[in-house]
């Protein structure tokens, strides 16, 4: 701390109030300033699936009429139409919120913007400017996301209900309302703000890293990071084209993808999904990183097979840009690209299936304690592993038949995001907490949230493999009276997860209010990245001599 | 259209069965892969033909039948409507697998599903075997002294090419099925076109004498007119005002596309789902097994009512068929009327047996 406050001294002092976090060029307030934007979008997009979790208890529209009344002010059958639409809305909303502005503003803009240049012995990223506009962007694309759920989108409908992958003509000719309109205007706003972001990370990873630091010597957080950059800025430009078209589409008589003017509407599925496969991975990457440095420090151990571990990234990365068309097995593609595009999915598994055995061969041979974030680690390798071998089954062709847009595939992909990329998320939030705020919190609420979150949500998501078994389709706001059973105990679920999300921001709220000093280093000998040479918090600017990497 | 002209396959004249024969994984051995081996040691069986292979689905499907709450539900239907059943296919409370099938089609995408989870489920359970192991082994008051292994080029090779392994397990039958699938086994007896509109479905029988009509919900208030009160047998949701009807054991090919905006013509039962999507015709096929009243619901998001966009196929004989097709051409409800009562009667008489 003495350090630190020696270095405020200096001429590159923090501003005061409200200047000091809006004018910032500093990657610590910054990383910040990311995290909380990602808790409250966090907060605002688990709010949207608990009322969808509320409407889906029980069969028929017991929720929604409801809200549409209080919100829109519509009454009678306007009201019962308007709420199957505000569900459409509430749903679509809730996987863009999650997707661009929880889980991509924590692990990219927050933990990556936090301790990538600590790790790697950078005094701050390569352009901290572009970094302020990074993430000042993303403000008012949520804004505009928030904003389009009250403006009208199709006749008696308010909000963007296509769904996040925005299919035409369903978000074309389907919902001419200017709320579809604000929804792109809101993606291209947010993809901007994370290509700045992808530009910066892969700058500063190739040019800042401190004397010896090789790629080789790198953490894998930072390898993470990297690969993420590179698959943020190869395909969000993909999804910038698509969704321009759409915008064009709507707005200046073009037919991309209507039949009418020789268009075609399968052609914006595959510019999506060339964007959306490699950003499922862009979720998830970052988290591996994580996972990755928890496992070896509550192990007190090196990460085993580290080189395995960073080219299994980079060969997820790859792969990943050429699997697209397995969202789209039912479209009626060709026999001969179905079969590429199973044989290709599968290939993920590989390396996928090396790092989970790494993991668990970084814990053999350890001394292992359970603090909280390693059990947010294991809690991730085991859930993971069930997301991952379901994805696994929906890769081939045959059997997605089955299952494609069932709530198997809700369940899959919150097995890997939901239970992968959060558990991800909140190992981070649990290993680097005290080393951002200088304070550590109380371990037993700390530990309290991880077994109400995880009794939570496998309790959401285990059940709905078997509402898709049976048939019952996404994105549907009733269903056939005999799914009731598993989406009862799903929506129970969900209000047991929502009562986790309370114990965590009381456990924040707790280590502030307490101020138990964490030191530089809580985790002992297994913690050996540069992060943990730097007291808590860390001085506002770090390595002003550069580290020596052995 | 030409989309269509392009989709629509030539279409094997091989007899069913011989793909079925196909399908055992004996046909693989002839590409130099050694099955047996594999089987041996992935999933301890040696898994050899077909009739192994069903054997195998027989003993898992009734492993899972009895783990399974769908049994304690099976046995207490079973003893209230002892012998009603009217092969109303549709979801039942707390099912935990696939509904019943009732195409061949069906039963091998079932089939597979199973197979798949002798895979799955031990690598899963391997995963977790693994970590409480080094839970309990290696928690910190059992081991205080870390090893420093970071590295071990064998047991890398190990879990890179075991997976791989198991993986070329996995797509050989999934290819398999896939194949199946595109691969009609004869030529279509009866064509249907299925449209889809914001939200309920155009059906058009590309025969002789054209027929389309409209198939949408059953309104609650339409169900005593329609005759369909039964809500056992028209649920809420899945029932419409006009069913598909098609012949038992007929190849039938479905047609699908759309006016508006992307629907998904899906039965689960049958193994069946194809995007409908405007301006471009997809196509697909099914030959159904068993008479009965069969249930789908519309699966690509499509708007505000896309939860009431049901889709409902009823099997009947080839004779009712025929009967029902020469009236609907001129009077749809009454041809309806005339059919269920046939059915409903044979239902009567086949409870009365039991």
């Amino acid at each position: 701390m003495a350090d630190a406050a020696a270095h405020d001294g200096h001429d590159h002092k923090p501003y005061h109030g409200w200047v000091r976090w809006v004018y910032s060029t500093n990657h610590k307030d910054i990383g910040t300033l990311y995290l909380i934007f990602a808790i409250m979008a966090g907060i605002i997009g688990g709010a949207l699936s608990v009322a969808i979790r509320m409407e889906l208890q029980e069969p028929g529209i017991q929720i929604f009429s409801g809200l549409a009344q209080m919100v829109y002010g519509m009454n009678g059958d306007a009201a019962i139409d308007g709420g199957k639409s505000m569900y459409n809305a509430f749903a679509t909303a809730h996987a863009l919120i999650m997707i661009f502005f929880m889980v991509m503003p924590a692990l990219i803009g927050g933990f990556a913007n936090w301790m990538v240049p600590i790790m790697i012995g950078a005094p701050d990223m390569a352009f901290p400017r572009m970094n302020n506009i990074s993430f000042w962007l993303l403000p008012p694309a949520f804004i505009l996301l928030l904003t389009s759920m009250f403006v009208p989108s199709a006749p008696g409908a308010f909000g963007v209900g296509g769904g996040w992958t925005l299919y035409p003509p369903l978000s074309t000719s389907g919902q001419p309302g200017p709320a579809m309109d604000l929804a792109i205007l809101s993606i291209h706003i947010a993809g901007a703000s994370s290509i700045l972001g992808a530009i910066n990370f892969i700058t500063t990873i190739f040019n800042m890293r401190a004397p010896g630091m090789t790629l080789h010597k790198m953490p894998l957080f930072a390898w993470s990071v990297l690969v993420t950059a590179f698959l943020l800025l190869l395909s969000l430009p993909v999804l910038a084209g698509g969704i321009t078209m759409l915008l064009t589409d709507r707005n200046f008589g073009t037919t991309f993808f209507a039949p009418d003017g020789g268009g075609d509407p399968l052609l914006f599925q595959h510019l999506f999904w060339f964007f959306g496969h490699p950003e499922v991975y862009i979720l998830i990457l970052p988290g591996f990183g994580i996972i990755s440095h928890v496992i070896s420090t509550f192990s007190r151990k090196p990460v085993f097979g580290y080189l395995g571990m960073a080219y299994a990234m980079v060969a997820i990365g790859a792969v990943g840009f050429i699997v697209w068309a397995h969202h789209m097995y039912t479209t009626g593609l060709s026999l001969d690209t179905q079969r590429y595009f199973v044989f290709a999915t599968m290939v993920i598994a590989v390396p996928t299936g090396v790092k989970i055995f790494s993991w668990i061969a970084t814990m053999w041979g350890g001394s292992i304690s359970f603090k909280t974030p390693m059990l947010w680690a294991l809690g991730f390798i085991f859930l993971f592993t069930i997301g991952g071998v379901t994805g696994v089954q929906l890769a081939n062709a045959g059997l997605d038949r089955s299952l494609h847009d069932t709530y198997f595939v809700i369940a899959h992909f919150h097995y890997v995001l939901s239970l992968g990329a959060v558990f991800a998320i909140f190992a981070g939030w649990y290993y680097w907490f005290p080393k951002m705020t200088g304070y550590m919190y109380s371990p037993v609420i700390a530990n309290t949230h991880f077994w109400v979150t995880f009794v939570g949500v496998n309790l959401i998501f285990f059940p709905q493999h078997f509402l898709g078994l049976a048939g019952m389709p996404r994105r549907t706001i009733d269903y056939p009276d005999a799914f009731a059973g598993w989406n009862y105990v799903s929506s129970i679920g969900s209000y047991i997860s929502a009562v986790g999300v309370a114990i965590f921001l009381y456990c924040v709220f707790e280590a502030f209010q307490k101020k138990r000093i964490a030191g530089a280093n809580p985790w002992g000998e297994g913690a050996t990245t540069l992060e943990w040479q730097l007291p808590s918090p860390p001085p506002f600017h770090q390595w002003e001599q550069l580290p020596k990497i052995k | 259209m030409p989309a269509c002209a392009q989709k629509c396959r030539t279409v094997s004249s091989a007899p069913f069965l011989r793909r079925e024969k196909e399908y055992g994984l004996n046909h693989l051995e002839t590409v130099g892969i050694p099955v047996p081996a594999l089987f041996v040691i992935l999933v301890g069986t040696a898994a050899r033909d077909w009739e192994t292979k069903r054997a195998m689905r027989n003993f898992l499907a009734g492993a899972r039948f009895l783990a399974s709450a769908k049994f304690l539900s099976a046995c207490a239907a079973a003893a209230i409507f002892a012998g009603t059943s009217a092969h109303a296919d549709q979801p039942v409370e707390w099912e935990t697998t696939f509904q019943a099938p009732a195409t061949d089609m069906m039963r091998q995408i079932e089939w597979f599903g199973n197979y798949t989870m002798w895979f799955i489920v031990p690598i899963t359970v391997l995963v977790l075997l693994l970590l409480a192991y080094c839970i309990v082994k290696f928690r910190a008051s059992a081991n205080p002294i870390p090893s420093n292994t970071s590295h071990n080029t064998l047991i890398e090779v190990i879990w890179t090419v075991g997976p791989v392994v198991i993986l070329l397990c996995l797509a050989i039958p999934s290819f398999q099925l896939l194949t199946a699938q595109y691969t009609p086994p004869e030529e279509a007896k009866l064509t249907v076109k299925a449209t889809g509109n914001q939200w309920n479905w155009d059906y058009e029988y590309q025969t002789d004498n054209t027929l389309a009509f409209n198939s949408a919900i059953l309104q609650d208030g339409d169900r005593a007119k329609a005759g369909k009160e039964d809500r056992g047998v028209y649920p809420r949701l899945l029932a419409v005002d006009n069913e598909l009807v098609v012949p038992v054991h007929t190849m039938t090919r479905v047609l699908v596309t759309a006016t508006d905006v992307i629907h998904s013509f899906a039965m689960p039962s049958f193994g069946i789902k194809v995007d409908a999507i405007p301006g471009r015709t997809n196509e697909t096929w099914f030959k159904a097994e068993k008479e009965g009243l069969y249930y789908g619901q519309c699966s690509q998001l499509c708007g505000k009512d896309h939860a009431f966009m049901p889709i409902a196929i009823r099997v009947v004989s080839d004779a009712q068929f025929k009967t029902w097709l020469a009236a609907a051409k001129t009077d749809l409800p009454g041809a309806n009327k005339t059919l269920m009562a046939e059915v409903d009667g044979q239902n009567k008489v086949a409870a009365a047996g039991n």
